[in-house]
């Protein structure tokens, strides 16, 4: 068996967002600032209270070492600093190194941020040329290979396996779209169809543009500290109830499967930590960077059978109200925002925020466990979390 | 003027498989260790970590395991080949790789397509290994 377990040890007593969209004022690391500042405020937190710090990674800005560059443009000198790079499944791994660090007394305040000026700071195509290297420099990126061919392929073979349908992915944007509606915050603020999706201009079929996540400016953060001192603080905390990644590789190439993945793995180790089930969850916050993944995670971390979850989006069970595990309620990557290791931090902004209540209709009633799963590369690395309004 | 398309980045790992692409052959990597297969050239076997590796030539025989239809290029070198198709294929001795699939009839492929090695040229007698639809399903 594993060590200590980390189950009811941390709380997040923190979120925050900075503002969101195109922010042509705004640096990536003045993103990070603004959302940690933010976070800070909402903690009812003072930047000497902070003694760790960690961050992602940054496409558009220059900074090597980013986790120390962020201290010091934030002026903090902490005990515990690192910048951590496992793409999409970042911000969730990185809740898991604070909460070892706090566990371990090795830090007691963790600010954890994420975020970039993708919009503004780079040209589309710049954007879509700096993802490119996310495939093998010298097996895919010779074939002018992107990452929405490389999800195609992947949606390609849940259609053959499962009978996933066009349908059923272009829903998955409609849906979030609806919920990304009921978020001040939300990049897209326009109503979409799931026609409009079909229609969309073709990327890498069977993927369209509005399959594709967005290209926001945008940075977020959370604060994480000892349920111990969680209990003095302002904000109602989120207690960390359980944690667990896998991972099973970075290119597609050598991924094992195109219909299984590290999720289920990941999911696993959350569940046994928390002692709870995927029967147990009341809100889910999944990595949507294309819309046939949050299909592929709801079915990986039992939210429905294995070849359901085109269904389950499709007849409306992800949606608010909808009768089962509401999924991506800020409106997820295709709808609330994307940049960087910031789009996948939001879920965990919003799990929070579900949490604590008081959402209007965006509010999934009587919230009291949150999933949320962020995913890097090509669904390459997982972390799974369940926060929850109690200590479990 | 187009951007021509990437050449071949060759290092320690690499050379001999490059090396088998300009002389029009498809090389991989078998242990001898455990005798599995794999693609992707490394130091070492990813199944045992034996370091007893050779190379074979493969028969360049194999089958589409996933495809896709490239309509937007994410290089302006790739620009002019859209739409093209990116596939994954499955080799007849185990191992998966990418490449593109060529040919008149490229955009009919569809997954469980054989699929037969050729190569293209990069320039400066650089060649990639490419493929081609070669009639019938795996």
């Amino acid at each position: 068996m594993s060590g200590t377990s980390l189950r009811n040890r941390v709380a997040i007593v923190g979120v925050g967002e900075s503002d969101i969209g195109k922010v042509p004022g705004m640096t990536g690391l003045g993103l990070n600032a603004q959302a940690a500042k933010r976070a800070l405020d909402d903690a009812g937190l003072k930047p000497p209270d902070i003694d760790g710090l960690l961050t992602a990674y940054s496409f558009t800005e220059p900074y090597f070492m980013l986790g120390s560059v962020l201290c010091e443009y934030l002026g903090l000198q902490p005990r515990f600093n690192a910048s951590l790079v496992v793409g999409g499944a970042t911000p969730a791994v990185m809740l898991k190194h604070a909460a070892e660090a706090i566990v371990a007394g090795q830090a007691e305040v963790v600010l954890v941020t994420a975020g970039e000026n993708r919009a503004t700071g780079q040209s589309r195509d710049q954007a879509v040329a700096a993802l490119t290297a996310v495939g093998h420099p010298y097996f895919e990126q010779p074939y002018g290979s992107s990452i929405p061919g490389f999800y195609a392929m992947i949606a390609r073979r849940h259609m053959l396996e499962y009978g996933t349908t066009r349908e059923q992915m272009a829903e998955v944007a409609a849906t979030t779209r609806r919920h990304a509606l009921l978020h001040p915050n939300a990049h897209m603020k326009a109503p979409l169809t799931r026609e409009q999706v079909l229609s969309a201009k073709p990327i890498a079929d069977p993927l369209g543009m509005l399959d594709c996540c967005l290209i926001s400016d945008a940075g977020g953060a959370f604060i994480v500290t000892s349920a111990e001192r969680a209990a003095d603080l302002r904000a109602k905390p989120a207690y960390l109830l359980g944690i667990g990644e896998f991972h099973t590789h970075e290119h597609i190439m050598c991924a094992p499967s195109l219909t299984e993945f590290g999720a289920t793995r990941s999911g696993a180790a959350a569940y046994r930590m928390a002692g709870l089930g995927p029967a147990d969850i009341d809100v889910a916050e999944l990595y949507d960077c294309f819309s046939v993944v949050p299909i592929i995670e709801a079915e990986e971390l039992g939210l429905c059978p294995r070849g359901e979850g085109g269904r389950y989006w499709l007849d409306g069970r992800a949606a608010i109200g909808g009768g089962a595990v509401p999924v991506n309620t800020h409106g997820g990557m295709l709808s609330h925002a994307h940049a960087g290791a910031a789009g996948g931090l939001f879920g965990i902004v919003e799990a929070v925020r579900q949490l604590r209540g008081g959402l209007g209709a965006r509010q999934v009633e009587g919230a009291e466990v949150a999933l949320v799963h962020n995913e890097g590369g090509i669904l390459s690395s997982h972390c799974t979390m369940l926060l929850g309004k109690d200590k479990a | 003027m187009a951007e021509t398309l990437p050449s071949p980045v060759v290092n320690a790992d690499s050379a001999p498989y490059w090396q088998g692409a300009r002389e029009g052959r498809l090389l991989i990597r078998r242990c001898d260790a455990c005798g599995k297969t794999h693609f992707m050239p490394r130091h070492l076997c990813p199944a045992c970590w034996s370091a007893d590796l050779r190379w074979v030539e493969a028969t360049g025989r194999g089958t589409v395991h996933s495809f896709t239809v490239i309509r937007r290029a994410p290089l302006a070198a790739f620009a002019p080949r859209v739409p093209y198709v990116v596939a994954l294929i499955d080799l007849e001795e185990g191992p998966r790789m990418m490449a593109n699939i060529l040919g008149e009839d490229a955009l009919d492929t569809a997954i469980g397509d054989a699929v037969a090695v050729c190569f293209e040229d990069r320039g400066e007698g650089a060649a990639v290994p490419q493929f081609r639809r070669a009639g019938g399903r795996g």
